[in-house]
């Protein structure tokens, strides 16, 4: 490998190309090129830097200077400046915090203190597309042990021993899943890479794809070895294109490095990987409704049981374990159970990966330790709300998790303490609030979505997501009743108790939280008044009723 | 299979492997409301109305599906459960019309008993309705998407059942609905009209045409002269109707009930089926031994079977026979040599059927089945049509005296009677083509083809005959035909002949049965069948002597060059 | 634009397909599909195949796949209208989608709707007159960490300000 004096790395992530990255890209290139520095100084596109918002970033190595929001007219300067004369160009630099240079920056502030990175160990520091920096990074190596020093117990042991659950949003223990499907018998089984990543507020599996696919198609063939799968498919958004161009080209490489195909490592095992697209539906998320739409259905959830690890794709037994999940394998079986054990809290082991968005400073993504408060988050990673407003809520696990108010901002954010609070960790998504919205207003939103989503198969979910919304938009005009909201509650805990799947069930985890904690502010609205000032009454000619606190500003006294 | 002890509502049930709650349930007398469940289909598992608790599980779970285990608690009475089931049926109901007084399926609608049985008296919810537009296009079936529930029964019927797959649920979310391909109405999509949907619908949003009014109309003409003909089913189906049990044999009261409503003359299309068994039976005879067309032959009574094989096996045609069905030949002979016979203008004579099928209300109304220079039958009634027309002038049917059929298109033999089971043409062919080979009779105890009977899905039977062997094929519900048809198409079809009904168990299974119709009432009523047939002083189709006297009179001999005026048609390929 | 009659259903009157589907579309199409030739479980990739033709899915379109994948036409249509990504109606030649879920709500996305629509006159659902675009709503785009954000075809604009818009529409015209 040839030795360059300097690295750019210029963010790839989907944000940062919605930014304009690629142009940058393009301009630095030019420019270096122009001044003869190819043969020094090598430009990369690398995986998300975390702080999408600060798009198009680009880091210069070895210095692990930031620069932000960089134009393509700054493209020439970074090399004039940087790049030839060593002088960083502090107009563009970025001294905030910047998760994934932390690594090997040493100026840490206290806020990297916190991040611990297992998933995204890789991500923004390589280049996701050559499988070769994947390599040079320890890449392969567990797939490689697993397969030629371990039997297929001993893998699920491993990840059993490590506490790894589920991180799509069900949090079940992965080992105990790979332990139902690795002893059912059947001539074929399957590992499904849940890639559909579509709760509102969440795009880590698509980042994490994006700046390190590979480690997910090692991540899938160990856990293929482990349960006798010898095909694996990775089913991917429809809309995610980035994601499903870079995975495409991972598992090209690795087929051509025959770390996937017949035989890999000489261990007799084969392992192949197919790469399906979703075409736009929440609901495929849950891992039956996935199915369904592998087979060419409509993505409808089944009745459980059978349960997937018996019976899934084709009726064959098939796991189906989400991105991240996927991404915590290799490093679990390269560092083993004891090492993951260290990070997290006992019950939840590992790292959690957030996406935090919303009313805060900081947005983008982030990869702390299990058990980390919400104040940590909002306040040190975050970097606060903006404008010197006031914390209002905050939701977790995206649109079907719950909404904690200020008195949760100290409560430990694990498995646990998230489902005592009456919400859940869910997908990562940390969607912060601050009090200029009206809590009645949100409500509708996220009413909206399940709405949208359901897929119309089950009673409870289809008409009562309508129901449910018809009863908040009626709120937002100020024309509810009481009973409305009565009706609400019931309507919502018949949901959660009787719909078919998890979409439907879990509208209430929302609502619920929302009614419960923001009790006062709701019984406004049926008064004819809107604290926040933001819901109004519909023109009907009657008089505009008069409300005394709103348009002050103010959160619920 | 191993036992299973639980405990249901405190009750400790025995069951076995892979029943579930539901069926476990009922063997201890505990009944569960059930909604999208039906005991012949699949479980789709959505209406959410069979919900129970299962002690250890924060959610609830459908009965229908959800299958036992050892040491399972459960109970299907808690409040928790009761709430669930009103709240999904109240939300039903929300979304669907209020005209149950003015519905075809009033007092016989699942949601409108679920409604009656919770004693739901206020729907809490803004009514809300589809308005989507209802499909009359067709001359069977009429669809009324705004009541269709999303139960996805007639999917299930349409796709699984029948393998026609004219029904799929479309949308998604609160717009979901049931609909043909691209919304287009069943006229213009493969649909075969055999309405196994309507009996697979728990509301009104699918329905047989009602005709009840034209034949009202026409019997209060008196320049018209009605007459009726029945179909094999309909002796063993109409008690159901109409509160008898299942299979109650009601001949006699049958013809004393069409009486009553004012028919003129009560025929039998019994009657047809021995004329049919004649001209098939000799077809198929011409075929063996010409070899000029191809074999196997396949029947063609069933007009939602030659639906099927038009529009889905067109390529396959050249094999069905060209014989009409029992009503279109019934309709053809009445306006006529029945006209003649009785000096009646046929312009005047006005030909009711009464089917278990709807199907055949396409079929009378296809240009082909005008032989007699008119529309050779002129209204289809279905059984439950015939039912309400009973019900509607206030027939006492149970007490009804027994009365017989008119002469001479209402003698018939046994052999016609088990046309309306499955497998029942195949059985009466070959006891006429065993007699016109060998010119002796089959003997009393030697009449009876026990391998094409029953409710397989397919039936084989070999019969030697003068040292050959006719070797039969028996296959009900199209899914079932496909299967046939996709052998005949590789060729690997050892039969010469094949019996295809479109609908589950034959026509005692057809469309326009009573609502409630299901696998058990088929065989019940199957089983009822082949006890008129036993009964029946003649068992053998060329052995009606009023058949034989209509080919002296008329047709002259089997396959005459009147015959095939009348009572043979042709056939066309329907592409989708 | 041509209108081209379909086939006659069975006993029914004939279809007048309204869609654009000249024989040398259903050509493109029956070459696109052809790979996929009797697997119904590809069936949502053959949509998303057929649909990069026009940016929707025409019934004669439809219709090829049915024959070609063998599978019912009701259950491609059921398929077809199930996901928000397929359209059964003509849409723009660009597709606008925007996200209205919460994260991209508390971050102005209504303004943003409004603006987009007024600048392009045009409901939501529609498409412009020029039929340059259509504009539908999406869950979320994944693109939170950038809220408000709409996506243009494969291209996410993010951190977006409604005086933006028109300068991005104008890339597109």
């Amino acid at each position: 490998m040839a030795f360059y004096r300097a690295h750019v790395l210029v963010c790839g992530g989907f944000p940062c190309v919605a930014a304009g990255c690629r142009a940058v890209r393009d301009a630095i290139e030019r420019s270096v090129k122009e001044h003869g520095l190819e043969r020094e100084v090598r430009v990369v596109e690398t995986g998300c830097l975390g702080p999408c918002d600060l798009g198009p970033i680009v880091v210069v190595y070895p210095e692990g200077t930031v620069y932000a929001r960089v134009t393509v007219g700054d493209a020439s300067e970074i090399v004039d400046e940087h790049l030839l004369k060593g002088r960083a160009v502090r107009r563009l630099e970025y001294t905030g915090h910047l998760p994934s240079v932390s690594l090997t920056d040493d100026k840490r502030t206290d806020y990297f203190e916190v991040q611990e990175r297992i998933v995204l160990e890789n991500v923004g520091l390589i280049d996701p597309d050559s499988i070769e920096e994947y390599i040079g990074r320890d890449g392969y190596h567990a797939a490689g042990v697993a397969l030629t020093s371990m039997s297929p117990d001993e893998v699920i042991e491993t990840i059993k021993s490590s506490g790894l659950r589920g991180r799509g949003g069900a949090a079940f223990p992965t080992g105990v899943k790979l332990g139902f499907t690795a002893r059912a018998g059947a001539d074929q089984k399957y590992i499904v890479c849940n890639a559909d990543e579509g709760e509102p507020g969440t795009f880590k599996d698509r980042l994490i794809l994006e700046g390190d696919p590979h480690k997910v198609i090692e991540g899938m063939v160990i856990l293929g070895y482990s349960v006798g799968a010898s095909m694996g498919y990775v089913y991917i958004r429809g809309e995610y294109y980035l994601s499903i161009e870079r995975i495409e080209r991972a598992i090209e490489e690795a087929r051509k490095y025959g770390l996937l195909g017949a035989d890999m490592f000489g261990s007799g095992f084969n392992f192949d990987i197919e790469v399906k697209k979703g075409a736009g539906a929440y609901v495929c998320g849950e891992e039956t409704a996935l199915i369904e739409s592998m087979e060419g259905k409509r993505g409808e959830p089944r009745q459980k049981p059978p349960y997937p690890g018996t019976c899934g794709l084709w009726g064959k037994p098939t796991v189906v374990n989400n991105v991240e999940t996927i991404a915590n394998v290799p490093p679990i079986i390269r560092s083993g159970a004891d090492w993951f054990r260290q990070f997290g809290t006992p019950t939840s082991p590992g790292t959690k990966v957030y996406t935090l968005t919303g009313d805060v400073n900081n947005k983008g993504l982030i990869e702390v330790p299990m058990g980390i408060t919400l104040r940590e988050v909002i306040y040190g990673v975050g970097g606060g709300i903006p404008g010197g407003r006031r914390f209002k809520m905050a939701q977790t696990g995206g649109t079907a998790g719950g909404c904690l108010s200020e008195a949760h901002l100290d409560i430990p954010m694990d498995y646990e303490n998230l489902q005592k609070a009456g919400s859940a960790l869910g997908s990562g998504a940390l969607l912060i609030i601050d009090d200029s919205h009206c809590i009645v207003d949100i409500a509708c939103t996220l009413l909206r979505f399940f709405e949208h989503e359901s897929c119309g198969q089950c009673t409870p979910c289809r008409e009562g997501t309508r129901r449910l919304c018809d009863i908040f938009r009626k709120t937002r005009e100020l024309a509810a009743t009481e009973d409305d909201l009565k009706l609400a509650r019931e309507l919502a805990e018949v949901m959660q108790s009787s719909s078919l799947c998890a979409l439907g069930q879990s509208v209430a985890v929302p609502l619920f939280t929302i009614m419960d904690h923001y009790a006062d502010e709701i019984e406004a609205h049926l008064e004819g008044c809107c604290p926040a000032g933001v819901c109004r009454r519909l023109p009907t000619g009657a008089d505009e009723a008069v409300c005394a606190t709103s348009q002050t500003g103010g959160g619920i006294k | 299979m191993s036992d299973i002890a639980l405990t249901i509502d405190g009750k400790s049930v025995c069951a076995s492997l892979g029943m579930t709650i539901l069926d476990a349930a009922r063997t201890v007398g505990i009944r569960i409301p059930t909604l999208c469940w039906h005991e012949d289909l699949g479980k789709p598992s959505v209406c959410r109305v069979c919900v129970v608790e299962i002690e250890g599980q924060n959610t609830l779970q459908p009965a229908c599906s959800y299958p036992v285990s050892q040491g399972m608690v459960v109970r299907t009475n808690t409040p928790k459960v009761r709430k669930a089931r009103r709240m999904a049926v109240e939300l039903l109901l929300a979304h669907h019309p209020d005209d149950c007084l003015s519905c075809q399926r009033n007092l016989k609608c699942e949601l409108q008993q679920l409604a009656a049985d919770f004693g739901i008296r206020e729907i809490r919810f803004e009514r809300v309705l589809r308005e989507l537009p209802k499909d009359e296009s067709s001359p069977s079936l009429v669809r009324d998407a705004d009541k269709c529930i999303n139960c996805r029964r007639c999917i299930e019927a349409c796709e699984d059942v029948q393998g026609v797959a004219v029904l799929s649920t479309a949308n998604r979310g609160f717009d979901s609905v049931v609909l043909p391909a691209f919304g287009d109405d069943l006229n213009s999509v493969v649909c075969v009209f055999c309405g196994q949907c309507t009996l697979a619908c728990p509301t009104g949003a699918i329905a047989e045409r009602d005709d009840t009014r034209r034949v009202w109309d026409a019997l209060a003409d008196p320049e018209i002269h009605v007459i009726v003909q029945t179909a094999p089913a309909i002796r063993t189906s109409l008690g159901e109707e109409l509160g008898l049990p299942a299979g109650t044999v009601v001949t006699g009261k049958l013809v004393a009930a069409l009486r009553r409503l004012g028919f003129d003359r009560v025929f039998d299309t019994d009657f047809t089926a021995d004329l049919t068994i004649m001209e098939e039976g000799h077809e198929l005879l011409e075929r063996i031994e010409k070899g000029d067309a191809p074999l196997p032959l396949l029947t063609s009574c069933s007009p939602g079977w030659i639906n099927f094989i038009e529009r889905f096996y067109p390529d396959l045609l050249p094999h069905v026979s060209t014989c009409k069905s029992p009503q279109q030949m019934f309709g053809a002979v009445a306006k006529t040599y029945y006209a003649e016979h009785a000096e009646i203008d046929p312009g005047r004579l006005f030909v009711v059927s009464i089917m278990p099928c709807t199907a055949k209300k396409y079929e009378c109304v296809r240009p082909e089945m005008r032989s007699s220079g008119f529309q050779d039958v002129d209204v289809v009634l279905t059984t439950r049509e015939l039912g309400r027309m009973i019900r509607e002038v206030g027939i006492d049917f149970e007490s009804l005296s027994e009365e017989d059929y008119d002469d001479p298109l209402g003698i018939s033999t046994g052999a016609a009677a088990i046309f309306g089971a499955t497998g029942g043409v195949m059985e009466a062919a070959l006891r006429t083509v065993y007699a016109v080979v060998t010119g002796t009779e089959l003997p009393e105890d030697g009449m009876e083809f026990h391998d094409v009977r029953g409710l397989d899905g397919i039936k084989e039977a070999a019969v030697e005959i003068e040292g050959a062997t006719i070797r039969a094929a028996v296959a009900h519900g199209l899914s079932n035909a496909r299967k046939v048809m996709e052998r005949i198409s590789a060729g690997d079809a050892p039969w010469h002949f094949v019996e295809i009904m479109c609908c589950p168990g034959g026509c005692v299974g057809g469309g326009g049965q009573p609502i409630g119709t299901v696998m058990s009432s088929r065989a019940d009523r199957g089983e009822a069948l082949y006890e008129v047939d036993r009964d029946m002083p003649l068992r053998t189709s060329h052995t009606n002597p009023a058949v034989l006297k209509l080919y002296e009179e008329f047709l002259g001999r089997p396959l005459s060059e009147r015959s095939h005026e009348l009572l043979h048609t042709h056939y066309t390929a329907k592409k989708s | 634009m041509s209108e081209m009659r379909g086939p006659a259903g069975p006993g029914g009157p004939s279809v007048v397909c309204k869609c654009e589907c000249d024989d040398v579309f259903l050509s493109k199409v029956e070459k696109v599909v052809s790979s996929y030739r009797g697997r119904p479980e590809d069936l949502v990739q053959a949509l998303h195949d057929v649909q990069s033709l026009r940016n929707y899915l025409p019934r004669e379109a439809l219709r090829v796949v049915a024959r070609t994948l063998d599978v019912p036409e009701s259950r491609v249509y059921g398929v077809a209208t199930f996901y928000s990504m397929f359209s059964t109606s003509p849409r723009g030649r660009h597709i606008i989608r925007i996200c209205e879920s919460a994260p991209c709500h508390v971050a102005g996305a209504a303004e943003i709707i409004d603006s987009l629509l007024d600048e392009l006159g045009v409901e939501m659902g529609g498409t412009t007159s020029d039929r340059m675009f259509t504009v539908e709503t999406s869950s979320c785009l994944g693109v939170c960490g950038v809220a408000p954000a709409i996506m243009i075809d494969d291209v996410v604009y993010g951190n977006l300000l409604a005086e933006d818009l028109p300068a991005i529409l104008r890339r597109y015209r």
